[in-house]
């Protein structure tokens, strides 16, 4: 394991709510009633979902969406 | 389109939308423009000005402080301060500007949602259904006329609980707006001010009063905006945005996409054998044939990359291009089916991105599929008969198929 973790956050300012992240990744945004994303949760990407976060993130016509990786809290490698 | 006006010999100084050379395939016109004159002018319509990259398209759909949505259909029928009042303009929210655009719009954006969009599906699909169980034993037939052009319109109808019988009222009315924008001001004035469709909406709206039900004419008439009732020309516009925007546009990309697949045995096949590959075709379907061309007006006089813009001029803002723009999609010509990084702006960008793109998108998908289901071969009958709707929504508006 390389320790990092990877972390979606949707930038409500930018957001218009076009939903390509809702539809392209559910597991990682949800909408609210006016259409606006946000990263679900802490936003934390589970291993097998990181595809899909740099998917939404590539197709967001507003530049909304940032994926963070970092190298795990405690670990040295 | 009448084709009034004087042929285009120069599409750098003396562009028109409405060309016929324009009209039938304007994807040359606007690559060279990209390449060697990025915002192109004109003096017809009074002043007009079209940036055509991705860059400066998205600059001025961002840029709400020195371009203004009071008219968004590009004629010669120059809207003036008395007719369309800022910020709420003809149509609200796409005719408003910050700050009443938002208020507008928010009030709007729950009917559009997801969700409430997702529960239109079943009404949709059947509604295809329907339309292609009519075109059974017929090998050959016109597909914008027996079935594209019927699903966005009679959707509308249904959210806004008109009578389905009424359907081709709107269809008719949206045409003359939208296609015979080279007109004189004199023949639009006199259009805009028939009066019919604002009685026919009048008389829904009573009925609507009295008879109060779960659809949007009930929506809007309960919605208020500061505790306050919205004002019946509120309403009306609104109504009169959703059919402006939510009918040539739709009925444009799903001609398009079944004019690409006609052609296209491979992506025929693909879609038949790899169906996970719909939501990205969609996509792909949307950035290449991108049906609308949105237009600004120019707040006050502005220097804009050079260019010397004044008071009321036009801006068309082609989508379209920008979604052929190659710096920000590689290929952009070619329909990739399975493109994975795609940020098309089929929809707008900034405050005003379209507030019926996910029922669009769910129009799209389920009149694509169903197609297939039923037709999953088939050719254009007559390549040359088919023909493009101008002005500032283009798609297919004959569409001559064989049945394979």
């Amino acid at each position: 394991m390389t320790g990092a973790s990877m972390r979606v956050a949707v930038d409500p300012d930018k957001c218009q709510g076009h939903n390509r992240c809702y539809a392209l990744a559910p597991e990682l945004f949800d909408v609210d009633d006016y259409g606006t994303a946000s990263a679900k949760g802490d936003g934390v990407v589970p291993p097998e979902l990181v595809d899909k976060a740099r998917r939404a993130a590539a197709n967001c016509p507003e530049y909304a969406i940032t994926v963070t990786e970092s190298a795990e809290e405690g670990s040295h490698s | 389109m009448t084709g009034r006006q004087a042929p285009v010999t120069n599409w750098e100084t003396d562009f028109d939308h409405t060309d016929p050379t324009w009209v039938a395939d304007p994807y040359p016109i606007w690559s060279e423009l990209r390449d060697k004159c990025p915002v192109a002018h004109s003096d017809r319509y009074g002043g007009t000005w079209l940036p055509t990259t991705h860059e400066l398209v998205s600059e001025v759909a961002y840029d709400t402080e020195r371009f203004t949505s009071r008219s968004v259909v590009v004629s010669n029928l120059r809207p003036t301060e008395l007719d369309l009042p800022a910020p709420i303009g003809l149509a609200p929210p796409i005719t408003s500007d910050p700050p009443f655009h938002g208020i507008a719009r928010r009030m709007l954006l729950p009917a559009f949602a997801p969700k409430p969009i997702e529960a239109l599906e079943p009404f949709t699909r059947a509604l295809c259904r329907e339309l292609l169980d009519a075109t059974t034993g017929q090998t050959e037939f016109d597909a914008a006329v027996e079935y594209t052009r019927h699903i966005p319109v009679r959707v509308i109808v249904q959210m806004l609980g008109f009578p389905q019988e009424d359907a081709d009222i709107f269809r008719k009315f949206i045409g003359q707006i939208l296609e015979n924008v080279d007109q004189t001001a004199e023949e639009r004035t006199e259009l805009v001010n028939q009066g019919e469709i604002d009685e026919y909406m009048n008389a829904q709206i009573e009925d609507h009063r009295a008879h109060p039900r779960d659809d949007l004419t009930s929506f809007l008439l309960e919605a208020e905006i500061d505790g306050n009732k919205l004002q019946i020309e509120h309403i009306r516009g609104t109504m009169t945005l959703l059919m402006i925007a939510g009918i040539d546009t739709t009925w444009s990309a799903i001609g398009a996409s079944l004019w690409h697949l006609a052609q296209h045995p491979e992506d025929r096949k693909r879609l038949g054998h790899e169906p996970e590959l719909w939501g990205s075709a969609i996509e792909e379907f949307l950035r290449v044939y991108a049906p609308v061309t949105m237009a600004r007006l120019v707040k006050e006089d502005v220097d804009f990359h050079g260019c010397p813009m004044k008071k009321d001029d036009w801006l068309l803002l082609p989508f379209p291009s920008a979604n052929r723009d190659p710096s920000e999609f590689p290929e952009p010509d070619v329909v990739k089916l399975d493109r994975e990084h795609n940020r098309h702006a089929a929809f707008g960008l900034g405050i005003h991105r379209c507030l019926g793109s996910n029922l669009a998108r769910m129009e799209l998908t389920v009149a694509l599929q169903e197609w297939m289901a039923r037709y999953p071969d088939f050719e254009l009958s007559d390549p040359a008969g088919v023909t493009w709707s101008g002005g500032q929504v283009r798609g297919p508006r004959t569409l001559p198929l064989r049945i394979l």
